[in-house]
């Protein structure tokens, strides 16, 4: 069996008396999209922020590529090929989309301009910029300068999603990406999704639509109340099924015994 | 069914109406020194007719010179807020600073460049202890800097035990105060230094990493530390640069005055937010351009003289520099408000 890209055993994540995660396991491989679904308040987001380094967990243990790992910043974990587009974006309003796509691993020009000087690449940065929007088919974004404000919100997403994919080393993960986007934007996300997985990318998505989960998604790790109430398929189990798992209606035994009886 | 192209999205469609307003948005939104480079040219023209002296090489260069106090402490002050801080201690470090080095000249026996290297440091300091009580003991920055206000104040008074102290001209240290003259345009070595402050910060704030992450920190720092900036280092730069320039401030005002006085810019903290705010930079962090301080320290200087030339109450030029901010404040406002 291949080994995980990424795997956390026993995550566990407490804000005073708010238990955010109770001793999580998750295992992603190489080359698949898990989708993690869950009610508000299930512990997803707070469990991809201890994955990318945004928070640090306070139990538990990460292995990226078989070797132990923890992450006290996001950097650390971008440095171990880790991207990850939070729901709340992570963008910089009043800066222009290239310097959001280039925000904090911007290139210098070479030579002493660059390493004396220290200037940035401006202009070699708009122009990758613009390959990697362009890339994306994104054609709603059209000016590269314009400041991240003046985007609406799906053009923000696709400019978060866009750096994350840019960048993409082994892992991408990505928090309700497609949250405020209309149906053509939401087909181009789901396509990127799965080229950067043909790409061999491992892909986390987090996502409350079950369609597109269940379009897109390889495995389904399912959240509840702080803890993995199990991982399931999309050919093991329908949506219907994976939406009473996750409201606690049936646990994963119980339904496996429903989809076994009715087979 | 025939399929035609794809149908636009309302982005799209909305993206090429653009009003007024919002293309008047677009550019204050690029430029935030437009504006008070629009009042600065517009007094100028206006205290020009009133009195053609006003025009006078003489009296532009006494404009300037009066400018370079503030105007370099608006440097630093514009680092702090382009942070979503504010810095009320600036001025009095700056006295302090002078004040030590004056003193290590005078009564020390210390040679000026040693002397100068110490008051520096001191300034360095006082801003590193800003930077360390915001970023560490997570303190307003308001509040911090107003009780370090309070500290340098005392601290300067103290020092000074009532004395001011007077240098010769033409020494190491008043060296700033020594005048180039351009035909009958005097410059001092005061106004050039702090134009190239402008010049220095102007590029680093545009054209490095660390200016992009000082933007981006005042502007969200939340989404910066997601995105990796870490924003603790950022900010904590931020205060111990301003401290660097307040330094270079200090060494100005003692060529300027030829000497140091505990109670010489008791007025420079204010007059320095003043600058920027009056130059476009948001108060709220993350918008602005260095230039824009320049052009408000300026702008202070032009009312303040055209005025007086005009013969006109000086106090009208309170007026407008309080009805001047006023608008700034109230622009930003319209700035930041004006989204998608
Ligand atoms: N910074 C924080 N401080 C305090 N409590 C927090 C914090 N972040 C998350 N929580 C709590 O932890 C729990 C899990 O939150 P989390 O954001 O991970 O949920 P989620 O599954 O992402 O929900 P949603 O679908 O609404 O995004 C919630 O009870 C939440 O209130
Ligand atoms: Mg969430």
């Amino acid at each position: 069996m291949t080994q995980p890209v990424l795997e956390a055993e026993g995550l566990i994540k407490t804000f005073g008396p708010v238990v955010g995660l109770a001793g999580v396991d998750i295992q992603l491989y190489p080359g698949e999209v898990l989708a993690v679904i869950g009610d508000n308040g299930a512990g997803k987001s707070t469990l991809i922020k201890c994955l990318s380094g945004a928070m640090v967990p306070d139990g538990g243990s990460m292995k990226v590529d078989g070797r132990v790992v923890s992450f006290s910043s996001t950097q650390e974990a971008r440095e171990a090929g880790i991207e990850t587009v939070y729901q709340t974006l992570a963008v910089a309003p009043a800066l222009d989309i290239a310097s959001n796509l280039f925000l904090a691993r911007e290139r210098r020009r070479p030579g002493p301009l660059g390493s004396v000087l220290r200037m940035l690449d401006t202009s070699g940065m708009k122009r990758d910029a613009k390959r990697h929007i362009d890339e994306l088919g994104i054609s709603t974004l059209q000016n590269i300068s314009q400041s991240v404000e003046t985007l609406s919100g799906g053009q923000r997403q696709a400019v978060a999603v866009a750096r994350a994919a840019a960048f993409g080393g082994k892992v991408v993960i990505l928090d309700e990406p497609t949250a405020a986007l209309g149906v053509r934007e939401t087909g181009q996300v789901l396509r990127l999704i799965r080229d950067l997985r043909d790409r061999g990318l491992a892909i986390i998505l987090i996502s409350h639509n079950m369609p597109n989960v269940f379009e897109v998604a390889d495995r389904i790790h399912i959240q509840r109340l702080g803890r993995s109430a199990g991982v399931i398929t999309p050919e093991s189990h329908t949506p219907a099924e994976a939406v009473a798992i996750m409201t606690g209606a049936v646990t994963l035994e119980t339904s496996g015994d429903v989809t076994a009886a009715s087979e | 069914m025939t399929r035609v192209a794809e149908p636009e999205t309302a982005e799209e469609v909305l993206g090429q109406k653009k009003t007024l307003g919002r293309q008047v948005h677009g550019v204050l939104h690029r430029m935030p020194a437009l504006s008070p480079l629009i009042v600065l040219v517009a007094a100028g023209v206006v205290f020009g007719l009133a009195n053609p002296r006003f025009f006078l090489p003489g009296n532009l260069s006494i404009i300037l010179q009066q400018a370079s106090i503030v105007g370099a402490l608006a440097v630093g002050q514009t680092l702090v807020i382009l942070t979503a801080g504010i810095d009320l201690s600036i001025g009095a470090v700056m006295v302090l600073s002078s004040l030590v080095m004056a003193k290590l000249v005078k009564d020390g026996a210390v040679p000026g460049p040693v002397a100068l290297l110490i008051g520096f440091a001191v300034a360095v300091l006082a801003g590193a202890l800003n930077g360390f009580l915001v970023t560490r003991i997570k303190l307003p920055p308001f509040i911090v800097t107003l009780g370090t206000l309070s500290i340098f104040t005392a601290g300067t008074l103290i020092y000074a035990q009532g004395q001011t102290i007077s240098l010769p001209a033409n020494t190491f240290l008043t060296w700033t105060g020594s005048t180039i003259a351009i035909g009958s345009f005097n410059l001092t070595v005061g106004v050039i230094m702090m134009l190239v402050l402008y010049v220095v910060f102007a590029y680093a704030l545009k054209q490095t990493a660390w200016g992009k992450h000082l933007y981006a920190t005042g502007d969200d720092p939340e989404a910066s530390g997601l995105a990796g900036i870490r924003t603790n280092r950022v900010l904590l730069s931020a205060y111990v640069v301003a401290g660097a320039v307040i330094g270079i401030g200090a060494w100005i005002l003692v060529g300027r005055i030829n000497g140091a006085d505990p109670n010489a810019g008791v007025n420079a903290n204010l007059e320095s937010i003043t600058a920027v705010v009056i130059g476009g930079t948001s108060l709220f962090g993350g918008r602005g351009a260095v230039v824009g301080s320049l052009i408000g320290a300026l702008i202070v200087q032009v009312f303040d003289n055209g005025l007086a030339l005009a013969g006109v109450d000086p106090n009208y030029q309170v007026l407008a520099v309080g009805v001047l901010v006023l608008l700034a404040v109230g622009a930003d406002q319209w700035i930041r408000s004006v989204k998608s």
